[in-house]
């Protein structure tokens, strides 16, 4: 296929390098430093110039592109491009958007700006940390089938109950799959004699029910219920998001904001959230807030730096879990090092949801574990695939190692994956991914 | 000193309601007619209005555009003005009390503020055409003036809305469609039906055999007073002289006329959500039943009246009359025990809904207050929450919740210094009264109710009180209909300069 993504950004050369070897990607920024390196670091085409304007995406070869993405920092510039490249062609456009108010103009009419899909950042965020304070303990959680499937990434703590025990004995649940143990780094796919030991990080797949069955199992003490006491630090538009996510789910969350006419507005806005005007590091405010009570700290400032400190604070005044918002791909791994529970970035929410779409036209999910050594795919099963029409058990053999059936959903239904589950045309089924094997497997599936 | 205010435009104004106020004449003029009474204290009066109006807007013409200051000016002396004129026919007729010039203003600003105090002391000197009137004219005040105005001349498309809201101190006049004078058709049109079927069914009442003395005559007379939420009765007994089941028929009467005028348009327009979603309707309807359940248990424990439903009619009825600010009566709630008359004093400071022919402070402002309140509770625990007070499910803005704050305190020290006013001129002309009977009063007035406790309970009057207090009264009476702010005004000097 041929895609043209505009914006040489993180996002931009991300997708490019995870797309690159199966398609010919064309990559536009004004930037030519950025031009250079992507020439440089990544097997694709890159052009300088302004990708608004026709003459650039003219030759850039937007007239023959099955795909374009507009990935600059800039939400009107991504729009604009969408727009222009519908009417030099007829690609299927993908506009990513921080603001959440042109997701709001186009999700009620697809194919507004002459966008195909809009994939908006600050809402996969927020969607995302949401997901990961109703399951405690998880570092990662991501849905697939349309929610009927859920990956979650859990680290297994030295008093959690699951510490010690074999995937034999803790697997107590029929829709359960444990897909793998991240031990030091490394990928380890598990048998039932497998041991969980204190510091490993479990991914399994499953029903919602059973993953977030399985999270009161590794943190029994977490497991949220209503008065479950949640802050979220900055009131920018993640942190109104989640606030406002929260609430929906019948929590009572409180948002701390410094700016008095921002949090004035968010406090309008938000029925059910107790909004606090204050800086989110001042420890008089905190302590006379009792922010050390809370169960969840989620950062989502204006800078890595402050939602860093903000963490550590209140990680120090006796939060239990803290989740952050980092804008810098690289903090993510740092910031997890020195104490914050969980870093979710933005840009790589996105550039999940885009590469997701364009890996293959039946892989319908993926999601990126353990620094990327190993993934997670959804795909929709067609007559050609090594699974049709077969049971688990026989489409495994033809398989590399380093794959792991996690789940099967038929139409809203989950399918418990056994050995002699047979799957047929339709279905969808996650898998568990080594990236080594990934090429491999794609072809079989 | 020069003035900044266009005194022009506003006196024009005035000029141009007192001219249409003559019309109203023929109503009453038309009742003399048909019991042969003398029309001249009503065409009389008729002419008066026609010719001070008529002459305030020769003499004022020229003036500007009327804007925000002009308006607390027109509204202010629109009401005064209506109330001198309103006393021409009470004046002329020379009947009773009414002869004397304060008792005639008195009862006509009592009339037009719909208050419903009376200095009448017997009902018999007067004719019908006059009594008439006196009732008409609180039909006229129920919606408010200026209101009933808007909806006339369209030359006040664009000061009209700044007119209602001033004359109901409410921010942003709920417009149910893009143009004021529409707004206040609608509205008027509203009232006249809503008059127009209360009539209607107390007339039934009298056909079928219910009520023997419900004439047409005192259809009419009721429906104009209990819709307006005003109380005159041209009964000396007010609602006692009537049968229990008219008594029971005046409470839904009441009860609508203190009801929000746009829920009941939306309600009429099959939209039922509103007055489900409305806060204020439900604080309102709990308030009646609270006050009206815990007076039936003190009536019934008392063994004030001789059964229970009599019990239970008088303290429902008369809770709806005080709390909505009608100030009809079905007995003599001074015969009550004190803790009974307590609580329908502390009615008095109530009054219904927003947007409604009620007086007194109404519920939308006790419901902010209360909101606002516990808000600030909640802020001394955690000063640094930013809590907005909503009001059915919007959020009322600062400013407002600050005005407010301020209206209820004004109104309660108003009462409160009119009350020592009242007590200490009554020591001073030798009318003997007592405290509660000097804070009822001061109350009833100020709060546009009507009747009060003592001497000029329900069956009484207020022609016991001192000429002082009496046109104290008047005062009060007026600026507590037009909600104090449009009168205070007028007595700053930053109003009439720079």
């Amino acid at each position: 296929m041929k895609i043209l993504i505009v914006g040489a950004g993180q996002v931009g050369t991300d997708i490019a390098s995870s797309l690159g070897e199966n398609h010919d990607i064309t990559i536009v920024d004004e930037d030519s430093d950025r031009v250079e390196e992507v020439t440089y670091n990544i097997d694709a085409l890159a052009v300088e110039g302004d990708g608004t304007s026709m003459e650039v995406l003219r030759k850039a070869g937007v007239e023959e592109a099955e795909m374009v993405i507009g990935t600059t920092d800039s939400d009107e510039t991504n729009l604009a491009v969408c727009g222009s490249a519908k009417t030099a062609g007829d690609p299927f456009t993908v506009g990513r958007v921080k603001k959440r108010k042109f997701l709001e103009t186009w999700e009620p009419s697809p194919g507004a700006f002459g966008v195909d899909l809009m994939v908006a950042s600050n809402v996969l965020t927020a969607e995302k940390i949401v997901r990961l304070v109703v399951t405690p303990a998880a570092h990662d959680v991501d849905v697939f089938s349309e929610g009927t499937v859920q990956m979650a990434e859990f680290e297994v703590d030295d008093d959690s109950p699951v510490a010690g025990e074999t995937v034999a004995e803790a697997d107590r649940f029929d829709s359960l799959t444990f897909a793998a143990v991240l031990r030091n780094g490394d990928v380890v796919i598990p048998s039932g004699g497998t041991r969980i030991e204190a510091g490993d990080n479990v991914v399994v797949i499953g029903s919602p029910e059973s993953v977030h069955d399985f999270a009161a199992d590794v943190a029994p003490s977490d497991t949220p219920d209503k008065s479950h006491d949640i802050v979220v630090f900055g009131g920018g538009e993640i942190g109104e998001d989640v606030a406002s996510l929260l609430q929906d789910r019948g929590f009572k969350p409180r948002l701390v904001e410094r700016d008095p006419d921002r949090a004035r507005e968010l406090a309008e806005e938000l029925t059910d959230t107790v909004v606090m005007g204050s800086d989110a590091t001042d420890r008089d405010f905190l302590e006379r807030e009792r922010i050390g009570d809370a169960d969840v700290a989620v950062c989502a400032l204006d800078s890595d730096e402050k939602n860093l400190l903000s963490a550590l604070i209140a990680e120090r005044m006796g939060v239990e879990r803290s989740i952050v918002v980092t804008e810098n791909t690289e903090y993510a791994e740092l910031f997890e090092t020195v104490g914050v529970d969980v870093a979710v970035n933005p840009r790589q929410e996105v550039a999940e949801e885009i590469t997701r779409l364009t890996q293959k036209e039946r892989t319908v999910g993926l999601a990126l574990v353990g620094s990327e050594k190993a993934e997670i795919l959804e795909i929709e099963v067609d007559a050609e695939s090594v699974f049709a029409d077969r049971t688990i058990r026989e489409a495994d053999a033809d398989l590399p190692d380093g794959v792991v059936v996690g789940a099967v959903s038929r139409g809203v239904q989950f399918v418990p994956p056994r050995g002699g589950t047979e799957i047929h045309e339709g279905d969808h089924v996650v898998l568990f991914v080594e990236s080594e094997v990934h090429d491999k497997v794609l072809e079989k599936v | 000193m020069r003035v900044d205010v266009d005194l022009r435009a506003a006196l024009a104004l005035v000029g141009t309601v007192l001219k249409y106020l003559s019309v109203a004449f023929l109503l009453p003029a038309g009742v003399a007619v048909y019991y042969g009474e003398s029309v001249v204290p009503l065409v009389t009066a008729a002419f008066v209005s026609a010719l001070v109006g008529l002459g305030l807007e020769v003499l004022c013409r020229g003036g500007g555009d009327l804007g925000g200051r002009e308006a607390f000016l027109t509204v202010a002396l629109s009401w005064l003005g209506v109330a001198l004129v309103g006393a021409v026919p009470f004046i002329v007729a020379g009947e009773g009390v009414l002869a004397q010039p304060v008792n005639a203003v008195f009862e006509a600003m009592s009339g037009i503020t719909t208050t419903g105090a009376t200095v009448i002391e017997d009902f018999d000197a007067h004719s019908r055409s006059v009594l008439m009137w006196r009732q008409l004219i609180q039909w006229l005040g129920g919606l408010g003036i200026l209101v009933v105005a808007t909806a006339i001349f369209s030359e006040l498309s664009v000061g009209g809305a700044q007119l209602m809201e001033t004359e109901t101190q409410t921010q942003n006049v709920n417009k149910l469609t893009p143009r004021i004078e529409e707004t206040a058709r609608i509205i008027v049109r509203l009232y006249l039906a809503i008059t127009v079927a209360q009539t209607a069914f107390l007339y039934s009442l009298n056909a079928v055999g219910l009520a023997p003395r419900m004439t047409l005559y005192n259809s009419v007379a009721h429906a104009f007073t209990s819709v307006s939420t005003s109380g005159f009765s041209p009964e000396p007994r007010s609602i006692e002289a009537f049968a229990p089941v008219v008594q029971w028929a005046m409470v839904p009467g009441m009860f609508v006329g203190a009801t929000s005028f746009i829920l009941i348009y939306y309600l009429t327009r099959g939209d039922v959500s509103r007055l489900r979603g409305s806060e204020e309707f439900r604080f309102y309807a709990l308030a009646l039943s609270v006050f009206s359940a815990t007076a039936a248990g003190l009536l019934v424990l008392d063994g004030t009246h001789a059964t229970v439903e009599e019990n239970v009619r008088h303290a429902v009825f008369n809770v709806v009359s005080m709390l909505t600010t009608t100030g009809y009566a079905s007995t003599d709630f001074n015969a009550w025990s004190s803790a009974a008359k307590h609580l329908l004093f502390v009615c008095m400071f109530f009054g219904g809904m927003a947007g409604s022919t009620t007086c007194s402070i109404k519920m939308v402002r006790w419901l902010v207050v209360a909101k606002a309140f516990r808000r600030d509770l909640f802020n001394a625990v955690h000063p640094d929450a930013i809590r907005p007070v909503r009001l059915s499910g919007s959020v009322v803005d600062e400013e407002t919740v600050r005005d407010t704050y301020a209206f209820v305190l004004v109104s309660l020290v108003l009462f409160f210094a009119f009350a020592v006013f009242v007590a200490v001129d009554s020591e001073r002309a030798s009318v003997a009264i007592d405290e509660f009977e000097a804070l009822s009063a001061a109350a009833a007035t100020f709060f546009n109710i009507g009747p009060a406790f003592g001497e000029a309970g329900p069956m009484g009057g207020y022609g016991g009180f001192s000429e002082a207090t009496r046109l104290g009264m008047v005062i009060m009476m007026w600026v507590g209909r037009i909600e104090i702010i449009p009168v205070l005004v007028l007595l700053t000097p930053t109003y009439w300069g720079r």
